[in-house]
């Protein structure tokens, strides 16, 4: 193995190690996922019930939003959680100190993210299937699209959110858990970005999820698969990758010259 | 070559908003390390130990002047020196729900150490943790914990080490075998040593020469022996005290 490759698996072996210890742990990556879905599922079943012709549609579509949203809040929290345990384990300098090079790190992050949120959300999309009836992967090979652009869309905002746990310390770590969350109401998760006032639809269009969204109703409602949108969201994911990793590359050496990394977790 | 070569390194860490300018942290050291010497790096509490070591291994980045680390530059080439460099504080924790073997082999893999299970073997024995390999790192003694960090901090045979306070809150039985161990261990792999402590008897017992540090400076340096004698002092804490309290520099001037 190279030894590059093989400092990123360094880190991820830490993560893996953990979870091979402790049951609650791998529980707990599966419990909101799922809870989520039985909760959306019952309400899609419901909605579906009230109005037999296009309602199966629609909550299909809401079912699907679901679990495809639950891939980028995973991702999202697997990269920036398995910082923040390095951080809460009083690690962090040990890392530092070691030959991993800081894209080395995002690298093992983004492969703890990968494997969190397969984790996390397939359990939740094989109960979908068997209580609903509704298998997201019945669109198609396009899927595995979605399902990257998300992971991609979530490591962006989870560099982000590291790089600000850089700047402020462990004070900042509830962004970790709550700021996806915030993006929500402009993802066009549940609606169409058409349903946005107009001054908010070039917001919501700047989000790669949003197109996702949009893809992923088009596939459900009409069976077409709306390439344009893909592409538009992997794009979108590019920019906003870039801007994190230099965002996430001057807090990691402004905390250098602060001397931040010494007492990170303080 | 020497392992280190540090040349008027200073930092002065960014003021805090509406704060006045702070002095600096450290001003102007300058030493050079040779390959298998163990030194000491003394001095009282803010006197820039910390800042120093943190500094050599790359955590922070110097104001101003250059160190190279067993021929790198560590302003270009950190990662180089790096691989070829550890350290072992107890300040800095390992995770403590892994296992002894796991914490050691997360560091055989980030350090690409060659046939890995054979050297956490090796050292295991070495260090008396082979019945420890299975037990979390959370669940072992101070005494337990040290040797640990010492295996960690030897993973990659490194060529320059950097401990920071390698014995403190051991008893003095754990603390004595750690310092034996560190003794041979020296003397056997040629690896050069800078050691920061408050422990004066094991400064005097493993290092060959000290640097004592006040206010981010190096106020002097030399042997054991030859600082003692110098300030015409019994044994080297004395001469801390000296130094620290400024009680004695017109000797030293």
């Amino acid at each position: 193995m190279k030894p590059a490759l093989r400092r990123v698996w360094g880190l991820v072996y830490r993560h893996v190690s953990l979870y091979r210890r402790s049951w609650p742990r791998l529980v707990e990556l599966m419990y909101w996922p799922v809870l989520q879905m039985v909760v959306w599922g019952f309400i899609s079943a419901y909605i579906a019930g009230l109005q037999p012709s296009g309602g199966t549609l629609a909550a299909g579509a809401l079912l699907g939003a679901v679990l495809l949203w639950e891939v980028a809040l995973r991702s999202q929290m697997g990269f920036a959680l398995s910082f923040l345990e390095e951080i809460w384990s009083r690690n962090l300098g040990h890392v530092f100190v070691s030959p991993l090079r800081p894209r080395e790190l995002v690298a093992a992050l983004m492969s703890m993210s990968i494997l969190r949120t397969l984790v996390g959300v397939l359990p939740a999309m094989l109960l979908a299937w068997l209580f609903y009836g509704f298998g997201l992967f019945s669109l198609g090979p396009v899927i595995v699209g979605f399902f990257a652009a998300l992971l991609m869309m979530g490591w962006a905002v989870a560099m982000m959110v590291t790089a600000l746990i850089l700047r402020h310390g462990a004070g900042a770590e509830a962004l970790a858990w709550s700021v996806l969350f915030g993006l929500t109401p402009f993802s066009a998760v549940f609606y169409p970005v058409a349903v946005l006032p107009a001054w908010l639809q070039p917001v919501a269009l700047s989000i790669p999820a949003a197109h996702v969204f949009e893809g992923m109703r088009a596939a459900l409602l009409t069976g077409q698969v709306a390439w344009g949108h893909l592409a538009a969201a992997f794009a979108l994911d590019g920019v906003w990758l870039v801007i994190a990793a230099m965002v996430f590359m001057r807090q990691f050496e402004g905390a250098r010259v602060r001397g931040a990394l010494l007492n990170i977790g303080e | 070559m020497p392992a280190l070569i540090v040349e008027n390194l200073r930092k002065t860490y960014p003021p805090r908003r509406g704060a006045p300018p702070p002095r600096p942290a450290v001003d102007g050291l300058s030493f050079e390390l040779p390959i298998g010497e163990t030194w000491g790096l003394l001095g009282g509490n803010g006197a820039g130990k910390t800042t120093t070591i943190a500094m050599l291994l790359g955590l922070l980045v110097p104001s101003g002047g250059r160190i190279l680390a067993l021929g790198h530059d560590m302003a270009t080439d950190r990662f180089a020196a790096l691989a070829r460099m550890n350290f072992s504080s107890p300040y800095i924790a390992l995770p403590h729900r892994l296992s002894v073997a796991e914490n050691l082999r997360i560091y055989a893999h980030l350090y690409n150490v060659p046939d890995m299970e054979h050297r956490i073997a090796t050292l295991a024995e070495d260090l008396e943790l082979t019945d420890l390999l299975d037990r979390p790192a959370g669940e072992l003694s101070a005494g337990q914990k040290t040797r640990v960090a010492l295996a960690k901090a030897l993973i990659n045979r490194p060529a320059l080490l950097l401990l920071d306070e390698p014995t403190a809150s051991l008893d003095p039985d754990t603390g004595d075998w750690v310092r034996g161990w560190l003794e041979r261990y020296s003397a056997e792999s040629g690896c050069a040593i800078l050691l920061a402590s408050h422990n004066m008897a094991e400064v005097e017992r493993l290092c060959g020469h000290v640097l004592m540090m006040k206010q981010g400076r190096i106020l002097d340096q030399g042997s054991p022996a030859a600082l003692t004698a110098g300030y015409g002092r019994e044994d080297l804490e004395q001469v801390f005290l000296d130094i620290a309290r400024g009680t004695r520099a017109e000797v030293v001037s």
